[in-house]
């Protein structure tokens, strides 16, 4: 393990003094990192946040933990040596004299340096692998994104043909809403998604900068206005999860909340195409704007809220609601 | 050592008859703050009339009900009126109508009596250091307060005390006043004072630029306040747009202030290159140079070069609130993202802004406390330049999940897991120099370690977020917020007290209280781990940042935090009480050299002496050759005249004799 060489220092110095001080020193943290490299791994991974609801949370979590791995070494090297050092060096009451005059060591400086780069570039490489071999692991990634998840590009989603669902998440102050373009652009206020199909999430917003956060399902991407950002990910496990908003986006920020629910293929090919029914009957689909990428509510009346009219030079200030509209979530 | 200590001048200013130099007029004459307030009251008045003029047609935003144009021109004129009646212009207007500039008194030997040079616009380092060193504790005690406000809010998963847009308010405020107080709370108070010092200087090389960098920062924390007068601004300190076009006038009042503090900086940084360049005396190599005056030097650096990009932004984003210019608003050919990347290319160099003073001032104290020399001198400047030259390369692991350059999240998640290759080096001199040391258990040196261990927490952290898989989880949550308090509460207000126990004897010839001092420190520390650490919990269980509201599974962990919080802000009041009742009531004399420390203003007495040196010293050798047999004194503070001579004086040219 590239820590060992961290410890190095303490022991190359300590061994011209206190050999069995160091000896000790070291076994000490040997055993003791060990004893937390095993416990994080077998105890604590299990359970550590965001769990395994998909596949991108699964790649999160996996990193956290061979991140907590690889740094409880060197917490533990760093709080053993500063432990040892204070007790072993504290100047005894009365003791007025100086330290020893060491102006430096080529050699532990060097160790140490080769050691924290082999540890930094290491977690470059492992980052870049888990960025890029999960497609982006759940992050936002923009309008064009170079790592791509695999699925069939349909217009019509059908279970069982691993088809790609394409979602489109909107966020405004201060909710949420989704559209399905595979179910006529039908909207829901409700994230409802298929088991084990590959999903990409367009997520867009109308006024400020939101950020989509279903914390369970491991996606984190930005809702900019008239950005289209891409996130992708696939659910493995059914259940009900929560998506908040993660960018301070005005004062119901706070509330900004959503449900989602994640539900076995035929279930959620009943529950869009009932929506897309409902929402063809009842004229709310007309009402809808066409789907689109982006959207820019200074010319789309058909959102339902009051536009206020753009005056000024530019109308930059851009107010598209009334003050008190809406006033609450 | 070459001067007697002179323990009448630790009498401190302000106390007994005010005395005022011969011939002076009085201080209610002379222009201060006093004619100063008067200056920006009528200055806000005629800018809020002119904007009236000049805008009172333009739109207003729709959750403002005031002329915007009139807000900002009302603060930037109270600004101009303001630093006039400071008497800034002063020699500015003299220069002119071709009258010679005055010589600063203190140079001649003539010190500036009484509580009035404060102030003043004094030019003198050592007043600016001490009004620094106040006016940032003002920024960091209201900012405080804020924050105790934040904590109160969030003992319940509800909003109960403070409704969402006072919560809001109270957020961006504390975030705001945080972070500018950071940026000068050690360049200001220890940088100011003690840069020339420790060089071997008499002067600053723009004492004027100093004194102006400290009078617009009560001026900026006025204008910040004022946005409360409005019902504050929703953005918190990053003022993120499309939100802050949106915002009611509140928003003016952050983008002015932060705008006028980067201006403060930027004048601070020019002041510091100058200084550490120009005014060393003879014989202050680089290779001698203190390892705090490094850190100014390189903070320096990053101002000069990072916060004009801020006050850039700021004035973008007053130009699209008030003269309805269009920089950040999508629909209309702007950019958000343009925001974004211009926020944190300040913003990001600005983190080590706030490190790396810390790491300047703790690694002074090591090598006093350690009595042995820094390990690896050379390895800790390469630390410190290394670290200030990869903040420019790392901002955008801000804007990981943003959409802005996905492509490029493999570069910036490599740079910013590079700094902690320079970052390491602090940590090896630290380990190197506490090896074999006689290490005495001081309050600075208590401060110190508590410096180590809370920043290593933060460090990791760090590296936890620069991964972009792990970000995802941890971008925009509390394990941020957990991980930039680690840094910048854990170290670099940890080594603000730990500069203050060391150099206030030597500011002030008063030693602060060691047995509250000791309980100050074990206060802090505990509480401030206490604090901090079920935050990473809290974000990595899904708690976003700046939320009122909160999952009522997550209220066991907030509500030990808001007690961990008070009892923090309990510390920091015994700290107060400490550093008042030291200063007025107990008044334990300090004058001499109480830590025995090598460097260069401790040679000198205390309070030092108004031109700091009579004579400009020779510099022989390193600060910190503790335990070296024989070793040189650090400087010969009374040169035989022909040393001098040969050399450089840096005194307006003169050579002194």
């Amino acid at each position: 393990m590239s820590s060992a060489e961290i410890q190095a220092p303490a022991g190359r110095h300590a061994a011209e003094r206190e050999p069995q001080h160091t000896w000790w020193l070291v076994a000490v943290w040997l055993v003791l990192s060990l004893a937390a490299c095993l416990v994080i791994w077998f105890v604590w991974y299990p359970h550590l946040p965001p769990g395994d609801m998909t596949t991108s949370a699964r790649h999160q979590q996996f990193d956290i933990a061979v991140l907590a791995v690889s740094a409880a070494p060197v917490i533990l090297g760093v709080w053993l040596y500063f432990g040892y050092v204070l007790v072993a060096f504290r100047a005894k009451p009365g003791d007025d004299s100086d330290g020893a005059p060491i102006f430096g060591n080529t050699k532990v400086s060097a160790t140490w340096i080769i050691g924290t780069s082999v540890i930094v570039l290491w977690l470059f490489v492992f980052g870049t692998i888990e960025l890029i071999g999960p497609a982006g692991a759940g992050a936002g990634e923009g309008a064009s994104p170079i790592w791509k998840l695999s699925g069939n590009q349909t217009a019509a989603w059908t279970p069982g043909a691993n088809d790609m669902l394409q979602v489109q998440v909107i966020g405004q102050q201060w909710t949420w809403s989704y559209r399905y373009p595979q179910f006529g652009g039908m909207e829901s206020t409700v994230l409802d998604l298929p088991v084990n199909t590959p999903i990409t999430f367009h997520v867009t917003s109308l006024d400020v900068i939101h950020s989509f956060w279903p914390y369970l399902l491991g996606v984190k991407a930005d809702a900019n206005p008239l950005v289209d950002n891409v996130a992708y990910t696939t659910a493995r496990q059914t259940g009900s999860f929560i998506v908040r908003c993660n960018e301070l986006c005005g004062i119901w920020h706070g509330a900004m909340t959503s449900n989602g629910n994640v539900m076995s293929q035929t279930a959620f090919k009943v529950w869009a195409t009932a929506v897309q029914l409902r929402e063809r009957a009842n004229g709310t689909l007309a009402a809808l704007p066409p789907y689109s990428l982006t959207y820019d509510p200074t010319v789309i009346p058909q959102l339902g809220k009051d536009l206020v009219k753009v005056v000024g030079v530019t109308g930059a200030p851009g107010y598209y609601y009334g003050p008190g509209n809406p006033v609450t979530p | 050592m070459a001067i007697e200590t002179q323990p009448e001048r630790a009498e401190p200013t302000g106390r007994g008859p005010e005395v005022t130099g011969g011939g002076e007029r009085p201080w209610w004459l002379r222009m201060g703050a006093h004619t100063g307030l008067i200056g920006a009251v009528a200055g806000y008045f005629f800018g809020h009339w002119l904007g009236n003029v000049l805008g009172g047609d333009f739109a207003r935003s729709a959750l403002s009900d005031q002329n915007n144009v009139a807000i900002v021109l009302g603060y930037a004129f109270a600004v101009i009126g303001w630093l006039a009646g400071l008497g800034v212009f002063n020699d500015l207007f003299g220069l002119m109508l071709g009258k010679p500039l005055p010589e600063e008194p203190r140079l001649l030997g003539k010190e500036d009596r009484g509580l009035a040079k404060y102030f003043r616009y004094t030019l003198d380092h050592k007043v600016v250091g001490i009004q620094y060193l106040y006016g940032m504790t003002a920024y960091f005690l209201t900012g405080g307060l804020f924050a105790m406000a934040i904590r109160s809010e969030l003992l319940s998963p509800t909003y109960h005390l403070i409704g969402p847009e006072q919560y809001l308010m109270v957020v961006g405020e504390h975030g705001t006043m945080m972070m500018m107080m950071m940026s000068s709370v050690i360049l200001g108070p220890f940088g100011q004072y003690f840069g020339p010092l420790l060089i071997g200087s008499k002067r600053v090389a723009f004492p004027r630029l100093e004194a102006l960098g400290f009078w617009l920062t009560p001026a900026a924390y006025v204008i910040l306040l004022s946005a409360v007068l409005f019902g504050g601004f929703p953005t918190g300190w990053t003022g993120y747009e499309p939100l802050a076009t949106q915002a009611g006038e509140g928003m003016d009042a952050y983008f002015f202030a932060f705008g006028l503090m980067g201006i403060s900086m930027i004048l601070a940084g020019f002041n510091m290159i100058v200084t550490v360049i120009n005014y060393r005396a003879p014989g202050m190599r680089w290779s001698r140079l203190p390892m705090f005056v490094w850190s100014m030097f390189t903070v320096s650096f990053l101002q000069v070069l990072s916060v004009p990009v801020l006050v850039g932004a700021c004035f973008m984003g007053i130009a699209d609130r008030t003269f309805q210019t269009a920089f950040f608003t999508n629909q209309l050919g702007g950019s958000s993202f343009l925001y974004e990347n211009l926020f944190w290319f300040f913003g990001h160099p600005e983190v080590y802004i706030l490190a790396l003073p810390g790491f300047g001032v703790i690694s002074e104290i090591i090598s006093v406390f350690c009595r042995k020399p820094l390990f690896g001198y050379k390895v800790s400047v390469a630390g410190m330049v290394g670290v200030g030259t990869l903040s420019f390369f790392v901002w955008q692991h801000h804007l990981f999940d943003s959409g802005i350059n996905p492509d490029m999240r493999p570069l910036f998640m490599l740079t910013t897991e590079l700094i902690s290759i320079p970052t390491g080096f602090i940590f090896l001199v630290a380990m190197g120099t506490f090896w074999k040391a006689k290490i005495r258990f001081t309050i600075p040196m208590l401060f110190a370690l508590a410096f180590y261990f809370n920043f290593l927490l933060g460090g990791i952290s760090g590296v936890f977020l620069s991964d972009v898989p792990a970000d995802t989880t941890e971008h925009g949550s509390f394990f941020v917020m957990a991980h930039f308090h680690y840094t910048i509460m854990g170290g670099l207000i940890f080594a603000f007290m730990a500069g203050i126990y060391y150099w206030l004897p030597k500011m002030t010839g008063i030693k602060l209280n060691e047995t509250l001092g000791k309980i100050h420190f074990w206060t802090m520390f505990i509480f401030f781990n206490t604090t901090f650490l079920p935050l990473f919990a809290l974000g990595m269980l899904g708690m976003p940042r700046r939320v009122f509201e909160y999952a009522r599974n997550l209220e066991t962990l907030n509500d030990w935090v808001s007690i961990s919080a008070f009892c923090l802000g309990g510390s920091i009041l015994i700290f107060l009480i400490n550093f008042v009742m030291s200063l007025t009531f107990w008044r334990e004399r300090e004058v001499g050299n109480p830590w025995r420390a090598r460097s260069l203003e401790w040679q000198l007495s205390t309070p030092p002496p108004p031109e700091n040196f009579k004579r400009v010293p020779v510099v022989l050798a390193t600060p910190y050759e503790y335990g070296v047999r024989n070793a040189l004194p650090v400087a010969d503070l009374n040169p035989p005249p022909g040393v001098i001579g040969t050399a450089y004086a840096p005194v307006g040219g003169r050579v002194e004799d």
